[in-house]
């Protein structure tokens, strides 16, 4: 009994988190498009995330140029700041840092809301109206932070490498355009396709299991609070786990 | 008597080893308005909630107006929930748009209408619960009351057929219970609509109910007219409509 029932649970919640993706992709591909809602969505969950993103990638990348001088400091390595604080910024701490913090907030946001509106039969009334809650409600959330992830992962880069020049010319004694040259050297088109590539992956899983709790919550507001830490904890080990096999497929890609 | 909307047959759910309905048949006529009392937890709602297929049973059929729609998709009930609105126990508004947004919902969902004409018609169908005015509220700031009757205007959006009522007045003191009774026995009237109303609140099943049918141990012990219901020598029943306790053998 206690192996499948162990396995019981992760193949269902598996099963179901595929055909909510399929469903959500068979929705989000047939018209009418409901772009209204896709914007409104985009500024809740991109407008609204840029402090914490900002505050997250520039500390990082202040912390980057700190460690990475003072660790090595015999054998001149400041004089690679740009290097280490851009590669390790744009290939892994942008896309898995953002995806993190602005996807903790964003997927306990989707659940918090979507577990509210099914506890209190909303989605009900949506669906004895004939709408599809798919449609209204996870194919908006799961559009806009496809579209937003990646675009603040973007912004978080530079603002790490930006970050990263406070320190050099502030601690380190580097002239900007040292550090601005350095990092224009060492980043190739690949570190970069790699980190945005990334952050589409990281979008899905936050977006589809943060619809999923909240769309299969019960048990009121204590079931709402329970599937909100889920989505948290769900959302932030599948961005870790599968941010080590996305590294070695964009190695073996690129 | 007329033709029957509802056709119910061997209808049957449980949830994991609890039996909530029991084979149970029923009809519901065209035009006529049936309350379906029981006490909590007897299987009301479920009943409901199989009528537009928001649940599935487990066995049993639902002919709608000639479709079996236990075996239809989530898509392929669009036609009938268009003909079939339903009014929820909370109200169910969403809390995220207002209330003109919320009455004119299944408008933007399902017609063609132009925004003036939209308009024109939530402004009516706020008028008939007698809410005018209040189109920019957010349900937040309404009161339990004002919810469930702009919850109505909504269900009553696009003129449906049916209207089915899950504990219209659960939760409303009995002054505001009776104004939303009186609501709906005016909007049954005056829209012509075949009701089916869940409740265990008796003024209520009274007021607007033409045919009553109590919900026991997963069947109907008693489907009949009031006067019928009141001569009922079910002693369930007769002690649930004079409101009495249970008896020691029913408390276990």
């Amino acid at each position: 009994m206690s192996l499948t029932t162990s396995l019981q649970n992760p193949l269902r919640v598996a099963g179901r988190l595929s055909l909510l993706s399929a469903h959500a992709f068979m929705a989000a591909i047939a018209p009418p498009y409901e772009l209204r809602l896709w914007i409104r969505e985009m500024e809740q969950i991109g407008v609204r995330s840029l402090g914490v993103a900002a505050i997250t990638t520039i500390f990082t990348g202040m912390v980057l140029a700190l460690q990475t001088a003072y660790s090595l400091p015999s054998i001149g390595v400041k004089y690679y700041i740009g290097t280490v604080v851009s590669k390790s910024l744009v290939r892994e701490l942008g896309p898995v840092l953002v995806a993190l913090i602005v996807g903790g907030r964003i997927g306990a946001g989707m659940t918090a809301e979507l577990g509210t509106m099914k506890v209190t039969e909303q989605i009900d009334a949506m669906r004895s109206m004939a709408a599809d809650p798919v449609k209204k409600l996870v194919v908006p959330k799961l559009v806009a932070t496809l579209v937003m992830l990646p675009a603040l992962t973007v912004l978080g880069d530079f603002l790490g490498i930006l970050g990263g020049l406070i320190v050099a010319m502030g601690q380190l004694q580097l002239t900007a355009g040292f550090y601005i040259n350095d990092v224009l050297d060492a980043l190739t088109l690949q570190d970069v396709s790699s980190g945005i590539g990334k952050s589409f992956f990281f979008a899905y899983f936050i977006a589809i299991i943060g619809c999923y709790n909240g769309l299969y919550a019960s048990g009121g507001a204590d079931g709402v609070g329970r599937a909100t830490t889920n989505t948290v904890v769900m959302a932030s080990i599948l961005v870790l786990v599968s941010d080590f096999f996305l590294t070695k497929l964009f190695y073996i890609l690129f | 008597m007329p033709s029957a909307i509802y056709n119910i047959r061997g209808l049957t759910k449980s949830y994991g080893d609890n039996v909530v309905i029991d084979e149970l048949d029923f009809e519901v006529y065209a035009g006529e308005s049936l309350v379906i009392l029981g006490r909590s937890g007897s299987g009301k709602s479920v009943t409901l909630r199989q009528l537009n297929g928001l649940e599935k049973p487990d066995s049993g059929s639902v002919i709608f107006d000639g479709t079996e729609i236990t075996t239809l998709e989530e898509r392929d009930l669009v036609p009938l929930r268009r003909r079939v609105a339903m009014l929820f126990q909370g109200g169910a508004l969403f809390d995220s748009g207002t209330v003109f947004e919320n009455v004119s919902f299944p408008l933007r969902e399902h017609t063609d209408l132009t925004d003036d004409e939209i308009a024109e018609i939530v402004d009516q169908k706020l008028a008939m619960v007698r809410l005018s005015g209040i189109d920019g509220v957010l349900p937040a700031d309404l009161s339990g009351g004002m919810k469930k009757r702009v919850a109505l205007a909504r269900s009553l959006a696009l003129d449906p057929e049916v209207v089915l009522f899950d504990e219209p007045t659960t939760g409303l003191d009995p002054m505001t219970g009776a104004t939303i009774g009186h609501l709906i026995r005016s909007t049954q009237r005056d829209m012509k609509t075949t009701s089916v109303v869940v409740t265990h609140d008796i003024p209520l099943a009274r007021l607007v109910g033409d045919r009553v049918a109590f919900l026991e141990g997963g069947r109907f012990s008693f489907v009949g007219s009031w006067d019928d219901a009141d001569r009922s020598e079910d002693p369930i029943f007769s002690r649930f409509l004079a409101g009495l306790e249970e008896e020691e053998s029913h408390v276990a």
